[in-house]
């Protein structure tokens, strides 16, 4: 079958089209060339004057797992406000801040969405996270594998294991838990409060295994690198939401000596402690660090005003954080010797200076980071605020007007803190599919997402150009998946299945004899058990595995 | 296919008979028979065997044998005429609770599980508390102390004390571990040389009401509390103060009592509590019957868990209104569709609403129901997920033999396709 969208202004960074005027045509779910004068598409869609770009990609997105579940079982009272009913099409569910995997679906291909990715999939939990992605329908999937908390790893590198060893048992975890990245939370320190530690710093060692979090980061990062895996080491660092944390950042940035990584939700790591309220945005030395070194890309984390509900790794962070607890509820919990996790509902308010400031200091990372390559569009949804809420973020960014007159509501002291009211830029459309669609899957090594050239998977989102760019973007006329019209207009129109994107780094399989007696005795598991295969991953849902190459493998 | 003189042995087998979901089993497979032979235990050996054998693909309909499709075409005749439908038992695999919640959507049912009256207690205070909790390996490799709720743990998850409790070695640890072990509750099922305070079940609450008061160094003018000696109760809180990583496990099942969720509430505020200076953590146990697994399934699929009802095409939660039991007897339910894969006793609730019974060919009813379709067991004859106690591991179900049964998922497409 053979589609044609005529006419439409083509944003697509990764082939330098900056709203040139040109025809797309789809074939079996794939981008392919102008097929001639004698071809007759099988639907024609004209997009004449409208804007055409990839389907978007959520790099950082809290969407299925166990901490995900933990907040739904905890929040029927968010749910109950935010029903979906049942259609012809569409099953009845729940939305909001921690939204049912189905409205997850649902609402991500409204608005646009193909591809997301879970960034905090604990090896242990792999099968579940798994299974509720596969009931994520119609966009593509992906996890990070958690590694750095897990006792495994730190008894290697407490034993002085060679970086060798640490790097097959690395691919090892992409390869068992079908994952396309590796996460760290919080370098040791959920480990250490297993121990009763109660905070852990970037050169501070850990009890029991005397390792530092800069130490881990090091050689993660590394391993990494030898392996050729695309997307950067994914950090979560030290000290989230602790005044003062910019010091680590920076530190965490110079501390990386040059290998690629990425930091995520950056904005809950970038406070200073000037003022007298001893909080401070740290915003303008964070972006100069990141303009500074290449090696290093940072996904926001921006928060929005409202309830929500914060579903983290980082179950030391979050104890600290129960004090904050909007509904007084929330969840702690130690992991299989493995990780933790910690859900604790939140409820950001713009008259309270802190939230204020931290929206604020948000924006400022936005707009004071020069290259739209290395920064990416995120509200670590559920954390900073559901994903529901990005066509807002994004008028925040291309209207200066709009966004100066909604810091004009915050809170007096908070405004004053900041300079982003002295910020002028405006991201243009171009920037915002770069750092939506053309930067993800370049960060991920998505080779055939993220873009419209010849050969692409026909993951495609058609907006109306509209001044407001959040009604713009929450309700794009067209999005193709694969090449299938999914919704239209802001509504489900098909559902399908996504597929499930992961790396494959080769690796000495002895790894295993290593790690065999270490399940045996201490895990309640057995290490035969743990893999999940292709099937099993078909079974959970996903429609099938899409392998990216590793670097060496390119180069090979 | 099986020939049935073939015997082979299959090492690191899933089990899905309890919470423990224990993966090291060997099974001796010859033909359709299935044998424990290594890491067994009472409920394995009773159940891998109950639901072995040769069964007939027969169903039946009013207690008179009939073919599958035929019992398919009632079952679906019965809910498409039916105006409130109830998806009960619910004691399947992840990919048949999907199916049944499928179903649900698409005719408006209320789903709940056997087990829910039990498992709401732990849910309830999660939703209105929250709470600490930890997983097996940690307990097994890091806790020093382990408060043990109930009476029947040790019966309902038969190597609960061998997997989690007795192993002493430690990667935290150069020698073995010490590890105190408590018993709480009536008449605890323990080792004959185990620690055991023996209290009514309707005296837990004071109990740890009482730990509370003593862990915050409140005045508390008592003798005794629930029968136990002050003394008794306050060398037991000097020992969990002292404790680096200490571990209250119950089973929800065990605190049969009205609002026995206030039992939960108060162990995991006393957790809580002990967590400003030292590390504790819950371990609340359930699993058996798929309970954690129907209720993670709906959890994710819907937002909301389980005794969700569909009726009004918009997901509402009920956890009082729509249990089964009160759905039954008030008659707010007109057919009732029981799914139970794994445990042949575990049979419907007794109702004259007419129900349909998706179970395990040794179901033998006292009261026949509207239509009988066995099913083959999950990780027995078809591939499948089961959750553990813990709800973080997923347990890969494996097909270990051949059944001409189809699965919960099969029957519940044909049934929803037939209506």
């Amino acid at each position: 079958m053979l589609i044609r969208l005529k006419g439409g202004r083509i944003y697509d960074p990764a082939n330098g089209a900056n709203g040139a005027v040109r025809d797309i045509y789809v074939r079996d779910g794939r981008i392919v060339a102008d097929p001639g004068a004698g071809a007759r598409p099988d639907h024609d869609y004209d997009v004449s004057g409208k804007v055409v770009m990839a389907g978007a990609i959520d790099m950082h997105t809290h969407i299925g797992g166990g901490k995900v579940n933990i907040a739904r079982a905890l929040l029927p009272e968010d749910h109950r406000a935010d029903l979906l009913a049942r259609t012809e099409l569409t099953r009845a569910c729940c939305g909001h801040a921690a939204p049912s995997t189905l409205a997850t679906g649902y609402r991500y291909a409204e608005m646009g969405y193909t591809a997301c990715f879970e960034p905090a999939l604990l090896p242990t939990n792999a099968r579940q996270a798994h299974m509720e992605m596969g009931d994520v329908p119609i966009v593509d999937k992906g996890g990070y594998a958690l590694l750095g908390n897990d006792d495994l790893l730190l008894s290697l590198m407490r034993e002085g294991a060679d970086q060798k060893l640490i790097n097959d048992y690395v691919a090892w975890t992409l390869d068992v838990t079908q994952c396309i990245g590796i996460k760290v939370v919080n370098p040791g320190g959920i480990n250490a409060f297993k121990f009763n530690a109660r905070k852990l710093d970037l050169d501070e060692t850990s009890p029991h295994y005397g390792i530092t979090p800069r130490a881990i980061l090091l050689t993660l990062a590394q391993a990494i690198e030898d392996l050729g895996v695309p997307h950067p080491l994914h950090v979560h660092g030290c000290n989230l939401g602790v005044p003062g944390n910019v010091d680590t950042t920076l530190e965490t940035i110079s501390g990386i000596e040059g290998l690629p990584m990425h930091l995520t939700h950056i904005q809950f790591h970038s406070y200073g402690t000037e003022g007298d309220r001893k909080f401070s945005s740290g915003a303008a030395r964070i972006a100069e660090a990141i303009n500074r070194n290449p090696n290093i890309s940072a996904d926001v984390g921006q928060i929005l005003f409202g309830q929500t509900v914060t579903a983290s790794g980082d179950n030391m962070s979050q104890h600290r954080n129960r004090k904050f607890a909007s509904p007084d509820k929330w969840v702690v919990m130690d992991i299989e010797c493995d990780a933790g996790c910690g859900v604790v509902p939140f409820r950001y308010r713009d008259q309270n200076f802190v939230n204020a400031l931290q929206w604020a200091i948000g924006l400022e990372i936005f707009l004071s980071v020069d290259d739209p390559w290395r920064i990416f569009l995120t509200t670590d949804h559920p954390n900073g605020a559901p994903f529901t809420t990005y066509p807002h973020l994004i008028r925040l960014l291309m209207d200066k007007t709009f966004r100066n007159e909604q810091l004009a509501r915050l809170n007096p002291d908070a405004v004053a803190a900041s300079t982003l009211g002295s910020i002028t830029r405006e991201y243009t459309l171009n920037e915002m599919a770069i750092m939506t669609r053309a930067g993800p899957a370049k960060i991920l090594g998505l080779a055939d997402r993220g873009h419209l050239g010849i050969g692409a998977g026909a993951d495609i989102t058609v907006y109306t150009d509209r001044e407001d760019r959040e009604e713009m973007f929450r309700t794009p006329d067209y999005v193709f998946k694969d090449g299938e019209l999914v919704a239209k207009d802001g509504r489900i129109v098909k559902v399908t299945l996504g597929a499930t994107h992961v790396v494959k780094p080769a690796y000495d399989r002895g790894i295993e004899d290593r790690l065999r007696p270490h399940f045996a005795r201490y895990r309640s598991t057995r290490l035969e058990n743990f893999a999940i295969d292709e099937e099993e991953l078909c079974e959970c849902g996903s429609s099938r595995l899409a392998v990216h190459q590793c670097r060496h493998e390119r180069t090979a | 296919m099986n020939l049935p003189n073939e015997s082979r042995l299959i090492t690191n087998v899933s089990c899905p008979f309890c919470g423990l979901a224990c993966d090291d089993l060997n099974i001796r497979v010859s033909g359709n028979s299935l044998g424990v032979e290594a890491n067994s235990c009472e409920r394995a050996t009773r159940l891998f065997a109950a639901n072995s054998g040769a069964p007939g693909t027969n169903g039946s309909i009013k207690n008179l044998a009939a073919p599958f499709a035929q019992c398919a075409a009632s079952a679906a005749s019965l809910l498409r005429r039916a105006s409130q439908p109830l998806i009960s038992g619910l004691a399947a695999d992840v990919g048949g609770i999907r199916a049944a919640l499928r179903m649900a959507d698409r005719i408006g049912a209320i789903v709940d599980h056997m087990n829910a009256t039990a498992l709401s207690r732990n849910l309830l205070v999660l939703q209105d508390s929250g709470w600490i909790v930890s997983t097996f390996a940690e307990v097994r490799s890091r806790a020093d102390f382990v408060l043990i709720v109930g009476t029947e743990t040790n019966s309902r998850f038969p190597r609960f004390a061998e997997r989690l409790i007795d192993p002493l070695d430690s990667p935290f640890s150069d020698g073995p571990m010490q590890r105190s072990v408590v018993y709480l509750g009536p008449k605890p099922k323990a080792p004959a040389d185990a620690r055991v305070l023996d209290c009514p079940t309707s005296g837990l609450g004071e109990v740890f009401g009482a730990l509370r008061c003593l862990i915050a160094n409140r005045p508390l003018q008592a003798v005794q509390v629930a029968g136990l000696d002050m003394e008794v109760l306050r060398s037991l809180a000097g020992e969990m103060r002292r404790a680096r990583y200490g571990v209250v496990a119950w089973a929800a099942a065990d605190l049969d009592l009205p609002h026995g969720e206030l039992v939960v509430q108060s162990i995991c505020g006393l957790i809580s509590d002990l967590n400003e200076t030292t590390r504790f953590a819950g371990l609340p146990l359930g699993g058996n019957d798929a309970d954690i697994t129907a209720n993670q399934v709906t959890l994710w699929q819907t937002g909301l868990p389980l005794r969700t009802g569909f009726g009004r095409g918009v997901p509402e939660y009920d956890a009082y209104h729509f249990g089964t039991d009160r759905l039954l007897a008030s008659k707010n339910a007109d057919v009732l569709l029981w799914v139970s894969a794994f445990d042949p006793l575990r049979l419907p609730p007794e109702t004259d609403v007419p129900t349909i019974v998706l179970g395990s060919p040794a179901m033998r009813f006292t009261k026949p129901p509207a239509v009988f379709i066995p099913v083959a067991t999950p990780g027995l004859h078809h591939a499948g997920h089961f959750f553990r106690s813990d709800g973080v591991m997923a347990v890969r179900l494996r097909k270990l033999t051949d059944s001409p049964l189809p699965s919960v998922a099969d029957v519940l497409t044909a049934i929803e396709q037939a209506i």
